[in-house]
């Protein structure tokens, strides 16, 4: 188990107060989580001591500020198991990563009257670009509903899934409803029908083991921000043969071989698709928070998480008229999305803000899904490595004083 | 716990809303959404012979912030002249609310009011009609 107080010694902001004499209490980690020192630490140093521009200078800062950031690459592709750091394309967060995937494999590949299929219970991301691509190509944007208990209706899927189908696009786990989707079983029903399939990552890879070769997909796309890392930088994994077939996202320097006035050739993976300057500073950052969650062990960080969403979902039960969206324990990741009868998710959301706690109100970018639940918003708590048991009772106690002043 | 924006009035008016409702002969509807929540607000509005509000009436659903902004904003306007529910300032109604809202929670307390405007200016200009009347009666 982790020694949760020593990795709270960790983050600094978790040393701060909410307001005068109100710790913090950071329940919206599914949102953005916090950072701990070592990764604010190297960012600092990265700008103290080696700050220049990556791939192109002769000189010893560009050289050293080059092997910290392609070192972070190598240490993320070990991470989630890629085959080879070709494949690990820096991008700005998961909405580039689906974002890139639309604009250049999908433009390139999708003709009228082919379908991408995605679920019911997905981010806007992974939503709005393969709208906006079945738009300007004629293809059709089909979902897989989900059952009431939050987990995904595979009955419909033989209809859905088809030889029409181009693209399957979904979620490993549902950053409202906590659902843990069978990733590999979704992947492989793609596959059959010669359909690749595409996975959101953004709720995963910071929380438990990710194997891409295990799961076979072949694009996986998840942000920095979510797991210790800075915002600004997230990753496009995508298996080397496909992402070779695929024209660049955007044009510039560093995506180039050779430029004419009449014409360019590109750049090899995964430059290919790193047009610009890039994040330089926070690549390194996500470099050392994976080496942060590395020593933590995944299988801890997702067995902590395990055991304290279990323990919140066992507490807010306990709360008259709380409702809460998804699964079981069992089948869930650490967030806790739920509503209170008569109380509005930005009323309980400001309430518990005045305890110093911090949780997330509204429909968390996953409007359709809320819809289909008959509610406009929800309020969502979601817990990582530095949750505490007394932190959960805290959200508690303050839920009831919320309630109270209501009236309720 | 602060809980001074959740003064007595605030809960009472959401347990309570004036004015909630739907017309069912209006002059005009309009509704908007909060995008930051999903939350949708409809007001109707009915004119006298005189341009002035007859009868407003608004429905949806949202937070207790912007469920009393709306109470307390129709009630305000009733009698008033579609020019001045054109004008109406925004400070007005924050005044109204009387608490301090953090900048997230103005959104919520202002939907209304962008609903009302929205709607009031899609009416055409009273003046106007009368202007267009005239030309067509020489």
């Amino acid at each position: 188990m982790l020694d949760v107080n020593k990795i709270r010694a960790d983050f600094p902001i978790l040393q701060e107060e909410a307001y005068p004499g109100i710790p913090l209490v950071y329940l919206d980690s599914a949102a953005s989580s916090q950072k701990p020192l070592p990764v604010i630490e190297v960012m600092n140093q990265y700008y103290r001591r080696i700050n220049a521009n990556v791939h192109r200078g002769i000189h010893r800062l560009s050289e050293e500020a080059t092997n910290a950031y392609e070192g972070a690459r190598e240490r993320i592709t070990r991470f989630i198991n890629a085959a080879d750091s070709a494949e690990v394309i820096y991008v700005r967060n998961a909405t580039e990563a689906f974002n890139l995937v639309a604009y250049s494999w999908g433009r390139a590949n999708l003709r009228p009257g082919d379908e991408i299929l995605i679920t019911a219970m997905e981010h806007h991301a992974n939503i709005v670009p393969w709208q906006i691509m079945a738009e300007q190509t004629g293809a059709v944007l089909r979902h897989l509903p989900f059952l009431p208990n939050g987990t995904l209706d595979l009955d419909p899927l033989p209809q859905l899934l088809t030889e029409k189908t181009k693209l399957f696009s979904f979620t490993a786990v549902s950053n409202v409803f906590g659902t843990v989707n069978p990733v590999r079983q979704l992947v492989d029903a793609a596959h059959q029908v010669g359909a690749l399939a595409m996975v959101d990552a953004a709720q995963a890879v910071p929380h438990m083991p990710v194997d891409v070769q295990a799961w076979n997909c072949d694009f996986l796309a998840f942000s920095g921000h979510k797991m210790c890392g800075p915002t600004g930088i997230g990753i496009l994994y995508g298996k080397r043969h496909i992402l070779e077939a695929m024209p660049p996202f955007m044009g510039g320097g560093d995506m180039i071989r050779r430029v004419t006035l009449e014409g360019s050739t590109w750049a090899d993976l995964p430059h290919k698709f790193e047009a610009g300057t890039p994040s330089i500073a926070e690549g390194i950052g996500l470099g050392t928070a994976v080496d942060y969650l590395t020593n933590l062990g995944m299988a801890n960080v997702h067995a902590y998480e395990q055991y304290i969403t279990n323990y919140a979902l066992e507490a807010l039960s306990e709360i008259d008229g709380l409702h809460i969206l998804g699964p079981s324990a069992a089948q869930r990741g650490g967030v806790a999305a739920f509503t209170i009868l008569g109380l509005h998710p930005h009323d309980i959301a400001e309430l518990l803000d005045k305890d110093g706690i911090a949780i997330r109100a509204g429909h968390h970018c996953a409007m359709p899904l809320h819809h289909l639940c008959g509610v406009n918003s929800s309020a969502r708590a979601s817990f990582y490595i530095h949750t505490t048991t007394e932190e959960v009772d805290q959200l508690v106690t303050s839920l009831n004083r919320a309630k109270k002043i209501f009236r309720l | 716990m602060d809980d001074s924006i959740y003064r007595e009035q605030i809960i009472d008016l959401y347990e309570h809303p004036l004015n909630y409702g739907q017309l069912e002969t209006a002059d005009w509807s309009y509704e908007e959404d909060n995008p930051l929540c999903g939350d949708v607000i409809r007001i109707d509005v009915k004119l006298d012979d005189q341009n002035r509000v007859a009868e407003v009436a608004w429905s949806g659903d949202g937070c207790a912030i912007s469920q009393a902004a709306a109470s307390l904003l129709t009630e305000e306007i009733k009698g008033m002249a579609l020019e001045d529910v054109r004008n109406f300032d925004k400070d007005e109604l924050l005044e109204l609310i009387g608490v301090k809202l953090s900048m997230a929670r103005v959104k919520c307390a202002l939907l209304s009011l962008k609903v009302l405007k929205a709607g009031a200016y899609g009416m055409p200009d009273p003046d106007a009609m009368r202007h267009a009347a005239d030309d067509q009666s020489h």
